[in-house]
């Protein structure tokens, strides 16, 4: 019971780190970025060539993998979503699906489909306390999901670029005015959403260590409705969302059924939305008559 | 009796009391006025009477009947109709189009004479198509009845509400600022074509507006709202000439 | 001012997107028969028609209705599983494999659609960005659920189980859905014709849908939902409808899809195809039903192409840049310009040829 909820905690937090940066695009683009789960994947390969292939210290790769995504989130906001930020949703939903097909396909060329066996950074050892005997991932994944959470609101409360950020989510054209540089805001945003999105990508394979260009894909999706269930928008509704759905899904693993379990995650998310259409945290907006 | 019977109507939003104890009383066939400052809760009002807001206290009834609790698809079916003041046309049909959605409910085929278009399909649709064409011509639309609705001028486009409203066969309508955003000569040729629908369609009008000159012209009868409250009520002149009302709208 | 008055002219549209469609079936199967075009192409004729009738179903639901659906594929799904239980049920009553193939379908769109109303009366309570990624749940509870399905037939009937361990069926007995394994086996009774006629009726209850008092009351409610609410329109009710109708024609696409392979599996029908559906409703454009046609054929034979040219290694790459290039030329102001340009260009030469009637 106490370990799985251990379990569902870590795995929680390593949703919850990508939720954040799901939900801080979509605060400040209003756009659901589909392409991000796939920078996870990147930033799993960098950190596996950086350690597998170049015998580089577990360290260095992660740094590795944190500037590379950051540099291609920033470059796939400036390329692919800028030239959008009039046009419809549904647009700039199936542009970022095609960046996706895109960082799986080169992915695909680069890596072929042959699954890589990424080592853990933290090593494999883990400790035992009180006759529970938890990994050291399962430490490292849930210390840096708090360190992670408190930096993101020190940061969008207490400095000016967090203030812009705010500002540019509520309302982007008032924000101009009062001279805040727009493109500046979200390429930041972006920026650091694909920078959280290396090291999950990097913890999540330290715990579940199979490498191949799909990778992204499933822990994506599932991040996506973290940051829907907490209410998209909201930081601490998109950690609220991925620990919950974390322990949902470990628990529904163990105790109800394994090929179930993701039906079971989404049906929780469905039931939470139709009691709170905002999500647990997220403000719900009426619409003007 | 009275076709619109309101009876200490009241609503809250959280802690504030938008409208308060409005006591109204309509006749067939009227035509009324409901004025106020801007704020003063005229819209909230239409919300209550169309069953977008459900009043936290009071009464409304049409006809005799209670229509608190209702939803606005049902209220309409029971004969009210509305606009709206920023407007709300289904902006990608055609300006006839919209008109024939206003006849959803009385001009009725079944779905599965819809998916095949058979039985009284074409039979429907020509007559449909007639009467559309009918309320067009009345406000001079018919020339451009296949445009897309936001494709017409500002002017028109608060035409075509009224139009499509006139399509459900309403006993009473609502229209909310028909004439914001109009110049003085449109607005006087509106307010000749609202005094013509009222003979024609025998409906009942009821009309928000601020500009209180406006309406004096053609209402019969004006209801005065001031922060949700009522401030007066009585014949154009009985209002005009009333100090309190005089107050409200120029400030001390 | 040209833009200004944009005639309905849907009648002659639907006349020709018709006689379009017979046209291209009659060349394509004549080249079919006459061995004209290649095996890949020939093989992707069912498949090509699926999409078809799942593009135009998805663009009833977000062009029409306005509503943005991630799930899609669930409905095909059910489809496809009820369509193979059907036609396995009636191999031996019904020997006329058009027949038993119809019948599956109609089936098939039955059970689509009584999905379609547990996953839609919940669903069409939300809005936009919320209502997708309840699609997108509910799209993936069906694959899971489907999963784990055991279905079989013997003496005493069909059977139905969750769980492996509880499923038994009496000697002599057959399986038909074998949880993750899926189906194996299949009659592969679907063919060319088949799929063209069921583009020619999704086409004909689609288009009659938007001429229609319910299709004017589902677009209403897309382009206004307080304001079609006021003129007695329920909206709950013809969003439903909408949706339903959308994922039946889904669920006959998917039999026609699950009987043209040997085996099939629940893991088909995942998010990835609801999505390839979806960017064919885009790029054809919303509630435009004749582009959705064009983009589901033209989007499925392109990656072929790119193989028949050597791009084997490269094509899903090119597909995806493709794509983005397509999204941003449409998108970004770049098609408006290149149009002002070419009309400028139009307008010069005209100038330099004086008008022989003044």
């Amino acid at each position: 019971m106490i370990s799985n909820l251990i379990a569902g905690l870590s795995l929680g937090s390593i949703y919850a780190i990508i939720a954040l940066g799901y939900t801080m695009v979509y605060g400040i683009a209003k756009m659901l970025n589909f392409a991000h789960g796939d920078v996870i994947m990147v930033g799993g390969y960098m950190c596996f060539c950086a350690t597998f292939y170049l015998g580089w210290p577990p360290a260095m790769g992660i740094l590795l993998a944190i500037i590379v995504c950051t540099l291609l989130g920033v470059v796939i906001e400036r390329l692919a979503y800028k030239p959008l930020r009039r046009a419809p949703a549904l647009a700039v939903l199936i542009t970022a699906i095609g960046v996706s097909y895109f960082l799986q396909n080169a992915a695909l060329l680069i890596w072929t489909a042959n699954p890589k066996t990424f080592t853990s950074v933290v090593g494999s050892g883990s400790v035992k306390i009180g006759g529970l005997q938890i990994t050291h991932v399962t430490i490292v994944t849930i210390l840096v999901c708090v360190i992670i959470m408190a930096v993101l609101v020190w940061f969008t409360s207490k400095t000016k670029m967090g203030t812009a950020m705010r500002a540019v989510s509520e309302d982007k054209d008032a924000a101009q005015l009062m001279g805040i540089n727009v493109n500046t805001t979200i390429s930041v945003t972006f920026a650091i959403g694909s920078g959280l999105a290396a090291v999950a990508g990097v913890l999540m394979l330290s715990a579940y260590p199979m490498l191949v260009p799909t990778t992204g894909s499933m822990p994506g999706i599932k991040a996506f409705t973290a940051a829907v269930f907490g209410g998209i928008g909201s930081i601490p509704g998109a950690l609220l969302g991925g620990i919950l759905l974390g322990i949902i899904e470990i628990f529904s693993k163990a105790y109800i059924s394994q090929e179930l379990s993701d039906a079971i995650v989404f049906a929780v998310l469905i039931i939470v939305l139709l009691v709170k259409p905002a999500g647990l945290l997220g403000k719900q907006i009426r619409e003007k008559v | 009796m009275a076709l619109l019977e309101v009876t200490d109507l009241g609503i809250s939003f959280g802690g504030l009391r938008a409208v308060d104890e409005l006591n109204m009383h309509i006749d067939e066939g009227a035509l009324v006025g409901l004025i106020g400052p801007n704020g003063a809760g005229k819209t909230t009002v239409f919300n209550m009477l169309t069953g977008v807001y459900r009043p936290t206290d009071g009464g409304i009834r049409l006809a005799g009947e209670n229509i608190v609790g209702k939803k606005p698809h049902e209220i309409c079916k029971m004969g009210i109709a509305r606009t709206f003041q920023n407007i709300r046309l289904f902006n990608k049909l055609s300006v006839l189009d919209n008109v024939k959605a206003g006849f959803h409910n009385e001009v009725t085929y079944s779905l599965a004479e819809s998916l095949f278009h058979l039985g009284s399909y074409r039979k429907k649709e020509k007559l449909m198509d007639e009467r559309a064409e009918e309320i067009l011509r009345v406000f001079d639309l018919d020339q451009q009845k296949d445009y897309k609705a936001a494709n017409l001028p500002y002017g028109k486009q608060r035409k075509l509400e009224i139009a499509r409203a006139l399509a459900t066969d309403p006993k009473l309508i609502l229209l909310d600022e028909p004439a914001a955003g109009m110049n003085p000569n449109e607005t006087a040729e509106l307010m000749e074509t609202i005094e013509l629908v009222r003979q024609r369609f025998h409906v009942t009008v009821l009309l928000i507006e601020h500009d209180m000159k406006l309406v004096s012209g053609i209402c019969e009868y004006l209801y005065v709202l001031n922060f949700g409250r009522l401030l007066a009520e009585g014949t154009p002149s009985e209002v005009l000439s009333n100090p309190e009302v005089v107050t409200a709208y120029l400030g001390d | 001012m040209k833009q200004v008055k944009t005639l309905v002219k849907t009648r002659r549209d639907s006349v020709i997107a018709f006689g379009i469609v017979i046209v291209a079936y009659i060349v394509l199967q004549t080249m079919n028969m006459t061995g004209g075009i290649s095996n890949t192409i020939s093989g992707l004729l069912v498949p090509i028609c699926a999409y078809i009738v799942m593009a135009v179903s998805l663009n009833l639901t977000v062009g029409i209705l306005g509503e943005l659906s991630l799930g899609h594929a669930g409905f095909m799904s059910v489809g496809a599983f009820t369509g193979i239980v059907v036609t396995t049920v009636l191999a031996q009553s019904v020997p006329f494999p058009m027949l038993r193939l119809a019948i599956a379908m109609v089936v098939a769109a039955f059970a689509a659609a009584i999905v379609g109303v547990i996953v839609g009366v919940p669903v069409l309570r939300l809005k936009g960005d919320y209502l997708a990624i309840v699609t997108l749940a509910f799209g993936e509870i069906i694959k899971n659920i489907i999963n784990v399905l055991y279905i079989g037939m013997d003496d005493h009937g069909l059977h139905f189980s969750l769980v492996k361990q509880t499923f038994t069926l009496n000697e002599g007995g057959s399986m038909i859905i074998n949880g993750p394994i899926g189906v194996s086996g299949i009659d592969k009774i679907s063919t060319f014709t088949a799929g063209f006629v069921l583009i020619l009726v999704t086409l004909f209850v689609v288009l009659n849908l938007i001429n229609s008092r319910h299709g004017r009351a589902v677009m209403a409610v897309r382009d206004n939902n307080i304001a079609a609410d006021s003129i007695g329109i329920s909206t709950t009710r013809y969003k439903l409808m909408a949706f339903v109708i959308s994922a039946a024609l889904a669920g006959m696409a998917g039999t026609l899809y699950a009987m043209n392979y040997s085996t099939i599996t629940a893991a088909k029908f995942d998010f990835n195809l609801s999505i390839l559906v979806l960017v064919f409703v885009v790029l054809g454009g919303l509630g435009n039903i004749w582009g959705s046609i064009i983009a589901a054929a033209l989007l499925t034979v392109l990656p072929e192409l790119l193989r028949a040219l050597n791009f084997n290694d490269y094509r899903m790459l090119v597909y995806a840049i493709l794509l983005i290039a397509l999204m941003l030329f449409n998108n970004s102001g770049a098609k408006q310009k290149l149009l002002d340009r070419i009309a400028l260009r139009k307008e010069r030469k005209g100038k330099k040829q004086p008008k022989e009637v003044a």
